[in-house]
Parts: structure tokens; sequence; C-alpha cells
């Protein structure tokens, strides 16, 4: 597959390592990577067509740098698939802004958490895009 | 009308009484005063209600708790104990007891269902305005108090989530790497995976550091770290926290330089004063541009000395200044990326210069750098060691 062809994938996430690795796992897998590390960053490549998924790490330079960007991907299109990725002790109960509960209004297809296999991002994202979502661009 | 709407505490008073005339009058004495607590800068005053038999009270009580019942012992249906006996939620209200004769047994059963304070019948408006300002006074504290311990665990809750986050940040990135290593995923050729390896040994040194801070911050907010007064020479101080800046600033080509007389005295833990040193030393070289400059100022002060340190780094946004000294706060942005640091350098620091009297100021513009200023006030040398 060529380089046009590909899929091409919004990565947003501020931990350098974390970016290098997911490059490495989405494009042995023929994904394209679009990476941002800041939610500054991400937000001017949230356009039409820019990307056909997004995986976005939920604490950037806000602690919810994450659900922000997945709202403003979610109100240009909503068929758009996006996985939250995030360390926050989902355990402890800990949310960020306690007036809002998170799930309510973020509207992200999956939330999962960091020490994710990558096995487990790839099925989500194949289960996201579905097949038909393939011949995307 | 009160001037600062926002500063007054309503209280919900309940009146149980059979007469309608001291149902009436409690209800006047009671309105429009008001109860200043000038520690919390803050003015109670009360809304009233009433209720003439113990069941009107119950009801009134299983509708909405009020904040203080003024209780009738004597009513026509059952006695104020009994009322005590069945209200729920027992124990959020303060109770008032009204008695008609002083009986020592009514007291003390009273006071076994948790009544506050007593009111002998016939009271004047001043009697009781009196015990309902004791009432008032004792239900704010209670509540602030509550209030406080609450936001106290929220804080040490919110403390360890993010602690957790971030021990899990560097786990997951080096886990993350040894996955790719044990896949194979760049090949048979072990050279391709040393990059990996090097970024995990930082990630894992790194992440000693947090671990090394975070002890730093325990024992500090124990106090149970053990000091050691003495006449530290800052100078000196100054000297070895410069050398033990020296690799970093040289990789970052940063050229650090001190300003200072021969030697400047301070009573202190050599410990400490290093952190501090060390602290402002590290955070002027990291957060600089290449080629830049730091500069560690010592000027002796009235029964002290102050602190200054400045860099040509790439400074701080107001909002970004405004969060500064919160814990695991570090600046992300374009800059900042590549720049490792546990979060807690200037938590530790404030904590320190406290234990010194001093404060700390900082200045900062982006782009251009950022000054600490900080003044420390000498710790009294014990006696025996100071010469």
């Amino acid at each position: 597959m060529n380089e046009k062809n590909r899929i091409k994938i919004l990565v947003v996430e501020d931990d350098p390592d974390m970016m290098e690795q997911m490059k490495i796992y989405l494009e042995s897998e023929d994904y394209a990577v679009v990476a941002a590390s800041t939610q500054k960053e991400a937000e001017p490549l949230i356009k039409p067509g820019a990307f056909s998924a997004a995986v976005l790490d939920l604490m950037m330079e806000n602690p919810d740098s994450g659900f922000v960007l997945s709202h403003k991907i979610k109100k240009m299109d909503p068929k758009i698939p996006v996985v939250i990725v995030t360390s926050v002790t989902k355990e402890t109960g800990y949310y960020f802004d306690k007036a809002h509960d998170p799930k309510s209004w973020i509207k992200a297809d999956a939330i999962i958490h960091k020490e994710l296999r990558f096995e487990q991002l790839k099925a989500e994202l194949r289960r996201l895009m579905g097949a038909g979502e393939r011949h995307a661009s | 009308m009160p001037p600062d709407p926002a500063a007054v505490h309503a209280l919900d008073v309940l009146i149980v009484d059979d007469e309608a005339g001291m149902r009436a009058g409690a209800g006047r004495s009671l309105e429009g005063f008001t109860v200043d607590l000038p520690d919390f800068g803050e003015t109670v005053a009360f809304t009233v209600r009433s209720a003439s038999t113990g069941e009107e009270a119950l009801a009134q009580l299983t509708a909405k708790s009020p904040d203080i019942l003024l209780l009738d012992y004597k009513l026509p249906d059952m006695t104020g104990i009994d009322v005590l006996a069945a209200a729920p939620g027992a124990g959020d209200f303060l109770t008032i007891m009204i008695t008609a004769f002083a009986s020592l047994e009514v007291a003390v059963t009273a006071t076994k269902r948790g009544a506050f304070d007593f009111l002998a019948k016939p009271f004047t408006p001043e009697e009781l305005r009196a015990t309902v300002s004791k009432a008032a006074r004792s239900v704010y504290l209670q509540r602030k108090a509550r209030r406080l311990e609450e936001e106290k665990r929220q804080v040490r809750f919110e403390f360890i989530s993010v602690l957790a986050h971030e021990l899990k940040s560097p786990l997951a990135a080096v886990e993350g790497y040894l996955h790719l290593m044990r896949e194979r995923l760049k090949g048979p050729e072990l050279g391709a995976y040393d990059p990996m390896v090097e970024r995990s040994v930082t990630r894992i040194a790194g992440m000693r550091k947090l671990v090394m801070d975070l002890l730093d911050l325990t024992r500090l907010e124990s106090g149970k770290k053990k000091r050691a007064i003495e006449s530290v020479d800052l100078v000196k101080a100054a000297g070895l926290a410069l050398e033990n800046v020296a690799a970093l600033a040289e990789s970052r080509k940063v050229t650090v330089e001190l300003k200072a007389p021969a030697s400047l005295a301070i009573g202190a833990d050599a410990g400490e004063m290093d952190m501090i040193l060390s602290n402002l030393l590290t955070n002027a070289v990291k957060y600089n541009r290449e080629g830049g400059r730091a500069v560690l100022e010592l000027v002796p002060a009235e029964g002290g000395a102050t602190v200054r340190c400045s860099d040509t780094g790439i400074g701080m946004t107001e909002e970004e200044l405004a969060k500064l000294f919160g814990e695991f706060v570090r600046m992300k942005n374009e800059h900042t990326r590549n720049i490792d640091g546990s979060g807690l350098g200037l938590s530790i620091l404030k904590k320190v210069v406290k234990l010194y009297g001093g404060e700390i100021k900082v200045s900062s513009k982006y782009g251009e750098g950022t000054t600490f200023e900080l003044t420390l006030k000498d710790a009294p040398v014990p006696a025996g060691t100071a010469g």
C-alpha cells in the first residue's frame, strides 16, 4: 500500500516515548500517523478529511485536553472514531471536573488505559473503523 | 440590607412551643438579629419557622432539618425529649431545650439526647439572642471544620491520583519499549534498539528522581526530618551546587554565573540550603535556551540572605505563572516537551523556604526568562554549635 492510500490516524500524545511507540505500532499496521504533542498543536489539525480516526491522550497541557479534542472532532464529524488513551486511575474515581460525568459529554467511542497492549488499540481501531471505512480517501 | 450578601450565612431556626405568644415573641426576637463572626469575615442571620405540637415538630423536622431547634420541654402531645428521640437525622441540628422550671432530671436526659443548651422560662429577648448566638457560632464552626476536613481529604486524594499518574507514565513507556523489543519490531539487528534502551534508562532515572523528591517532600511535611542547624556559608554551598549542575549546563550550552560576596554565613541546615540552591540552578539551566545564561546572586540581608536566580530561558506566560507552585505542575508546551522533571521541585522549594520564614517571588516573561527571588531568615543556631 503506498503512502497516499494509507488510512490516516491523528495521534495526540505528549509523552514522546508513547508517541514513538504508537507510531511504530500503527505504521507497522500500515496506518499513517498525523502526530501532535499538545492540545494546542492538535487543534488546527482538526479539519475535514485530515484523518479518519483519532487516538488522544487525556492529560496534556490541560488535564482534560483529550476530552476537549474529542468534543471538537465529534462536532466536526460525529462518524470519526475517537479513542481516548489515559493512564488516569479510573479505579480511584478521580474525575477532573466533578461537575461533569465525563462520559455524558465526551462522546469518545472508547476510553482505554495507557498500559494497554497495542493489540487492544489495533483491535479497537479496527472495530471502530469497520471494514467499509478502509476505502476512505 | 446586609452590606455583602455573599458573606451572610442564613441559619434555619425551628421554634417548637405550644404557646402562640412564645412562638411569636421568639420569632420577633430573632427577626433581623445577626451574629458577627469577625474571625471569618462573615455574618450569620436567621430564618424562623415554628411548630405548636410534638407531632407538627416531627413533621417539620422530617421535611427539612433545621440548623437550630428551640424546643419546649412540655408539649401537649409529648415531651421535648420524645421529640428528640423520634427526630430523624438527630445531630444535624443544635437543640436548645426550653423548660418552664429548672429541673436537673430534664437537663440530664436532654443532654444525653444531644441538647446543646437550655433556656429557662420566662426568658427575655436578650437571653434568647445570647443563647441562639452561642448555638449559631457552634453550628458555624462545626460546619467550617467539616468543610476544611473535606477539602483536605480532596487535596490528598488528588495528590495521590496525580502521583499514580506520574509514576505510571514512565512505567508504561519502558514497558512499551520492552514489548517492542520482544516482538523485534525493528528487525533482528540489536543496534536498532539502542534508542529504546537509552530512552528507557532516561525514564527510569526520572522515576527515581520523582521517588527521591517525594521522600524529601514527605520528610519536610512530616516535620520529622532531622535538621542540623549550624552556620552555613551560602557562597560555599552555592559553589557546590554550581559544580553539580555543571554537566547539565554544559550539555545545554548554558553558562552559569555566581554573583556573591566572599562569604555569606546563615544559620541553616546545609542539606536544606543545597536543596534550595540546586533546585533553583537546575530549573534555571533546564528551562533555558541553548547558549543561554543563568545567574545566581547571593545578597546579605537583615538577619538572613536574599537569593536571586535568573535565567534567559523560555519564560512563562501569566497563565503558566499562576499554576506554577502546584504539585506535579510541569509547564507543558512546545519548549518543555523534552525537559524531564518530577513536578515536585518547586513544592519542595516552597516548603524549605517556609522553614526559614522566607517567601518566594517569581517574575517571568514568556520567551525572555524567569527570576526567582527568595528571602531566607537565619534559623536560630542551637547553643553549643554556634561557634
